[in-house]
């Protein structure tokens, strides 16, 4: 599965990645990590929720990003995706302007283009990446619209072939995600987010909130999406088996920093670090 | 003595003070110059409350000079009670002439429509608009529109246009269709009807907005183009009343009142626009607005 960096170049580059929440001093970012077991600046009070997180993502690859709650797996992609701020720091996208720019500080305008065109989020509640009082196919018509696509016939037509490849009945295209189950209200999600074929996705513990049978359909899902579309995806997750399943790649988080990296295999088989070690062992 | 003629009126020319007049004509000027876009004025007190007209006579009194001739309508009426009193205390307060002759006004003030007769470069339409904002019924926050006015992100509004027509079939906004003003700012044409909104675009005339609870101002210049927003496949129309005659005059082709008789089941139409159809009725030469949905009803007709 390991089709990644033979020779290709990256498509999302993250240099030095920083995210703190309130006033911080030089100091803040080398008085908290993992080595002092702490995110919380002891001089400013400021809390580090990641910092120097830098990594490469390869067309087609899959990253996983793994660590305890808190960790600040979440808070790297939502600023990838630029529902957060950011301290500091850059990222490169290779398919908007050659990679050459910093996306993280372009224009509003901009940003709203790349969310459109370039990348996908799925969120771990529905209710984040979808809009409730529109219909399912109305959601998957936003992203649509968003990118200039005026033609009712046309919108519907691709809305029902998306909805059908994520195996939600076409019928029920009209009806609100507030009447759905919840592995069908994620499937929705995924399809709105793959509706522009994006050549990035995010998703952020996609199957937390659902049981075991569905959280199975749903993982089967994405990899059959992934080897289907090529698309290169970050996913985040608090559970192994979701980071052994579907990724080729790992990062372990605590605190904020990266403290293990490498060949998911790899880590899961021979972890290095003490926490990755922890959290191997714990896995059930 | 010098007599002292400062306390002789009780108000001045046209009600609102000169300096105040002055800031509105200088926000109206700005919303000429960005059609469509809404421009944030003082909306001072009035002797009516603010949301029942203020912001239609705010701009009037202060665009209205000495040789102006008034017109004022409500729903095409000119006779009702909102436009009657408007009408005489813009009278009381400037002595200008008022009129009921589309063609002789010089300023129409007007609620929730457009005169059927065709305006020219000598008139200024000034509306009275409840709600300025468009895009308030997908988003409550005024921080939010703002910001999707300026970057264009207009995307909201175009699902919720989508989510009609597949709820009904159709999409069923009735009044205050929204429209795209220049290829630039989604714009709410006060709650007139569809019929009216096509005679928006390119016209002869000035069309001026004033909002007085929301207090904003906007306009639409002369040859201006205004849009219905409209899908690829699904199209903006207006309302057909080809079926239906006027019971005065006969006439077909005017925005129509439907009006329930005494005995409560039957009803007869008449034409809405109550100094056109005395126009008809007197079977005087008038000219009426000509667009091309206008154009596609009469030729189906004739068919």
């Amino acid at each position: 599965m390991l089709n990644n960096n033979n020779g290709k170049d990256w498509i999302l580059k993250v240099e030095n990645l920083t995210k703190i929440y309130g006033n911080y001093t030089d100091n803040t970012v080398t008085n908290t990590g993992p080595d002092l077991g702490t995110n919380i600046c002891p001089e400013t009070g400021s809390i580090v929720a990641c910092a120097e997180i830098s990594f490469e993502l390869y067309p087609g690859e899959v990253l996983g990003i793994v660590g305890e709650s808190g960790s600040g797996k979440s808070t790297i992609v939502q600023q990838l995706f630029f529902d957060l701020e950011t301290t500091k720091g850059s990222a490169l996208l290779r398919p908007y302007n050659g990679g050459k720019v910093n996306i993280l500080e372009e224009s509003n305008q901009k940003k709203r283009y790349m969310r459109n065109h370039l990348m996908g989020m799925v969120y771990q509640n529905p209710r984040d990446g979808l809009n409730f009082a529109f219909s399912s196919g109305g959601n998957i018509a936003e992203k649509l619209l968003m990118a200039g696509l005026f033609h009712v016939g046309k919108i519907r037509e691709r809305a029902s072939d998306l909805l059908s490849k994520t195996e939600v009945p076409v019928e029920r295209m009209d009806d609100l995600p507030a009447y759905f189950s919840g592995g069908m209200q994620q499937r929705v999600q995924i399809s709105k987010a793959i509706a522009n074929n994006p050549p990035l996705l995010f998703l952020d513990e996609i199957t937390s909130g659902l049981d075991v049978s569905v959280q199975a359909r749903v993982l089967d899902l994405i990899r059959s999406l992934q080897r289907e579309l090529g698309v290169a995806m970050i996913v985040v997750s608090h559970d192994l088996s979701v980071i052994r399943m579907l990724t080729d790649r790992t990062l372990v988080l605590k605190n904020g920093r990266i403290v293990e990296r490498g060949l998911t295999d790899q880590i899961l088989q021979d972890p290095q670090h003490e926490y990755t070690q922890l959290l191997v062992s714990s896995l059930l | 003595m010098i007599e002292n003629i400062k306390f002789k009126n009780s108000y001045n020319y046209a009600f609102i003070d000169e300096n105040t007049k002055k800031e509105i004509r200088r926000k109206l000027l700005k919303a000429v110059c960005i059609p469509g876009y809404q421009v944030p004025y003082s909306s001072p007190e009035m002797p009516i409350a603010r949301g029942w007209g203020t912001g239609g006579l705010h701009v009037t009194l202060s665009i209205i000079g000495k040789a102006d001739v008034l017109k004022m309508i409500d729903q095409g009426s000119d006779a009702s009670v909102n436009a009657c009193n408007l009408r005489d205390f813009i009278k009381m307060t400037t002595g200008c002439e008022t009129t009921i002759d589309t063609r002789e006004a010089s300023i129409i003030q007007t609620r929730h429509r457009i005169t059927e007769e065709q305006l020219t470069d000598k008139q200024i339409m000034v509306f009275q608009v409840p709600q300025p904002e468009p895009l308030r019924m997908v988003e409550r926050y005024e921080y939010k529109t703002r910001q999707m006015h300026a970057e264009s992100d207009y995307a909201k509004m175009w699902l919720m246009l989508y989510e009609a027509y597949v709820k009904w079939g159709d999409i069923m906004t009735g009044a205050g269709y929204p429209v795209m003003v220049n290829k630039r700012y989604i714009m709410s044409p006060s709650p007139i009807p569809r019929w009216d909104v096509p005679n928006l675009n390119h016209s002869e005339c000035l069309y001026l907005f004033g909002a007085g609870r929301e207090k904003r101002l906007y306009a639409v210049p002369p040859h201006t183009s205004v849009e219905p927003l409209e899908f690829d496949d699904v199209k903006f129309h207006i309302e057909n009343f080809s079926a239906v005659h006027c019971a005065s005059s006969g006439y077909n082709m005017a925005f129509m009142d439907e009006m329930f008789q005494d005995d409560g089941i039957t009803k007869k139409y008449y034409v809405n626009d109550s100094n056109f159809l005395d126009k008809l009725i007197a079977k005087e030469e008038v000219t009426q607005h000509s667009n091309s949905y206008l154009k596609q009803i009469k030729d189906a007709q004739q068919q």
